[in-house]
């Protein structure tokens, strides 16, 4: 019985297939949820993808929190079951309260597509159990609006949590504290700029990204004593 | 009664504002001197129904704080027109 993930499509999204695709190579079954239903089916994993859910008006994330199925993914996610925000949806399960901070426009107000280098500060986390502490992973960004920031009260608390995950080696948009990926207090929400969907095989340019997507298929194959 | 309502949304103080230095570094290149601190915001005008301009205050108030503004990164000023 192979792990179930659920990839929510809001209008806009348009990393969803990519999800898919490499949730299914690594033995996942991939579905596809729409925005609009109002309950989950039955998955291990909440995917929120890439893309520009309703065109990032007003401001980027801010009305998909909307979506009727986002009180499902937060019963999803209060109830231990694994949620990752990839870009957009970094921006959605931020706008949502389901993670501290906010995305901002880049520093240099460049659109940005490009390999970046993030380095693992936190490798005991259902995203990066297959990492280790201080491991250099490989995957790149596509955003406007990844300079991440919150208030310096709650940056402290998250580094003493170990809530700060991942981190950009060199700093491309301003993120304060260089913050790439983020998780909550329960470690069961994860949001980050970067795409590890598009660093899944070399013929791309890496697989780092695969290490981040692989634990969690771990975490949920552990939980169901496989 | 029905009451138009101007919100202006503008990024926190001591949040750096991209945009703002922009416009601030073009201005002079347009011959425009002397202009400083340059900051970019949004604003949202709207009408909305309460008994009295305090209420339509009130109600836009709430529509700040849970929608049109993002508390983290932004503050806002309410303007309710009589």
């Amino acid at each position: 019985m192979s792990d179930r993930v659920g990839i929510v499509v809001f209008p806009g999204s348009n990393c969803e297939q990519d999800c898919a695709k490499v949730f299914g190579d690594m033995g996942a079954e991939a579905v596809m949820v729409w925005h609009g239903d109002s309950s989950l089916p039955d998955v291990d994993i909440v995917v929120l993808p890439g893309g520009f859910a309703h065109g990032d008006y007003l401001r980027t994330g801010a009305l998909a929190r909307f979506s009727p199925i986002m009180s499902a993914v937060r019963e999803h996610a209060e109830s231990g079951g694994l949620t990752i925000g990839i870009c957009n949806g970094f921006q959605v399960l931020c706008e949502a309260g389901m993670l501290p901070g906010a995305l901002r426009k880049n520093a240099g107000l460049k659109f940005l597509c490009k390999w970046v280098d993030l380095r693992v500060e936190n490798p005991n986390t259902p995203f990066t159990s297959r990492t280790t502490k201080g491991q250099t992973l490989r995957i790149p960004i596509n955003h406007f609006e990844g300079n991440w920031y919150c208030e310096p009260e709650t940056l402290e608390s998250l580094r003493t949590n170990g809530q700060v995950v991942l981190s950009y080696v060199d700093n491309p948009n301003g993120s304060l504290a260089s913050v790439a990926g983020i998780a909550n207090e329960s470690f069961t929400v994860f949001g980050l700029m970067p795409h590890p969907e598009r660093a899944c095989e070399s013929l791309l340019g890496s697989e780092d990204g695969a290490l981040i997507l692989g634990s969690m298929l771990d975490h949920v194959s552990a939980k169901a004593g496989v | 009664m029905g009451f138009v309502a101007n919100v202006n949304v503008m990024l926190k103080e001591g949040i750096a504002d991209p945009q703002g230095q922009t416009i601030e570094r073009a201005l002079p290149a347009l011959g425009f001197d002397g202009v400083a601190e340059v900051r970019v915001g949004k604003r949202i005008r709207l009408e909305v129904d309460a008994a009295d301009a305090q209420e339509a205050r009130r109600r836009v108030e709430q529509m700040c704080e849970r929608l049109l503004s993002n508390p983290v990164i932004e503050s806002f000023e309410v303007d309710v027109e009589q």
